[in-house]
C-alpha cells in the first residue's frame, strides 16, 4: 500500500458514496449537492491521472455550469418535487438487479483483458501534451472538423434550450 | 503505482450507479443527474486509458473534450425540456408524463 493507493481508495470511496447518495436521497436539492461532491472527487481523480487541464475543465464546466443549472432547474420546479411521493418508481428492484449484473459483467469482461493490471508508464517531461492537444483541435488533418461540429452542437443546444423553455407557449397548468 | 484496473472498476461502478439512477428515479431532474454520473464514468475511462496506454497521443483527450461538450449540450436541452413540461403539466415525475404512451 503506497500513499497514492490510499489516496485513490479514499477518493474512490468519496466518489461512490456521493454517487450513491445522488441516486438514493429523497430530497432532490440534497441530490444536487451530493452531485457536486461527486464531481469534485472525479476532478481529483483527473489530477491523479496527470490530467490537470481536465480537472480544471471539470470544475469550471461541470460544477460551475452544469451543477448550477441543475440547482436552477430544481428551484424552478420546486414544489412539484416535494409532493411527488416515493422517490423510486415501482420497478426499482429490477433496476438495481440490472445495475449489479452490469457491474459484475463489466468486471468479468475486463478481468479477462490482458492489460487489465497495467501500471502507468513514466511521463517524459519534454512532451507538452496540452500544446499537442490544442494544436490537434485546430489542425485540419487532425480534429478540426469534430471540434467545429462540437461548437455547432453547443450553439444548436443553446438555441433549442431557449426555444423549448421560452414561456410564451405555456398552456394550461 | 495504481494499476489501471482500479480506475476501470471505479468507472464501471459509477456507471452502474448512474444507470440505476436513470432507471429507478421518478423525478426527471434526478434522471438527468444519473446521466451525468454515467458520462463522468466514461470520461474517467477515457483519461485512464490515455494515461496508461497512450500517454503520448492526444486522441483520447480530444474524445474526452467532445464528451464534455456533448454532456453540457445534453443537460441544457434536458433541463429546458423539464422546465417546459413542468410549465405545461405541473409535474416532473417521469411516470406521470405519459402523453405519448399508449
Amino acid at each position: 500500500m503506497t500513499p497514492d493507493m490510499i489516496l485513490f481508495l479514499v477518493i474512490a470511496l468519496v466518489t461512490l458514496a456521493a454517487g450513491f447518495m445522488v441516486v438514493t436521497t429523497p430530497n432532490i436539492v440534497h441530490a444536487a449537492l451530493w452531485l457536486i461532491l461527486n464531481l469534485f472527487a472525479v476532478a481529483v481523480l483527473y489530477v491523479m491521472l496527470n490530467a490537470g487541464f481536465f480537472a480544471m475543465v471539470q470544475v469550471v464546466v461541470y460544477i460551475g455550469a452544469i451543477a448550477i443549472l441543475f440547482i436552477f432547474a430544481i428551484m424552478l420546479t420546486r414544489h412539484a418535487m416535494r409532493d411527488s411521493g416515493p422517490r423510486f418508481n415501482t420497478d426499482w428492484p429490477m433496476a438495481a438487479i440490472l445495475g449489479v449484473a452490469l457491474l459484475a459483467a463489466l468486471i468479468w469482461i475486463l478481468s479477462r483483458w490482458q492489460s487489465f493490471m497495467t501500471l502507468p508508464p513514466m511521463l517524459t517531461s519534454d512532451t507538452d501534451i496540452l500544446r499537442q492537444l490544442g494544436q490537434a483541435l485546430v489542425s485540419p488533418n487532425a480534429f478540426f472538423i469534430p471540434f467545429e461540429i462540437a461548437s455547432v452542437l453547443l450553439v444548436a443546444a443553446m438555441i433549442g434550450a431557449i426555444y423549448v423553455a421560452w414561456g410564451k407557449s405555456g398552456g394550461k397548468k | 503505482m495504481i494499476p489501471l484496473s482500479w480506475y476501470l472498476i471505479l468507472a464501471a461502478a459509477l456507471f452502474c450507479l448512474g444507470l440505476f439512477g436513470v432507471l429507478a428515479r421518478k423525478n426527471a431532474v434526478a434522471i438527468l443527474m444519473g446521466i451525468e454520473l454515467m458520462l463522468n464514468a466514461v470520461i474517467i475511462n477515457l483519461i485512464a486509458f490515455w494515461r496508461y496506454l497512450k500517454p503520448d497521443q492526444v486522441n483520447a483527450l480530444v474524445f474526452a473534450l467532445i464528451v464534455f461538450a456533448v454532456s453540457a449540450a445534453e443537460v441544457a436541452v434536458g433541463l429546458a425540456l423539464v422546465i417546459s413540461i413542468y410549465r405545461r403539466r405541473g409535474t416532473v415525475a417521469a411516470d406521470e408524463i405519459d402523453l405519448m404512451k399508449w
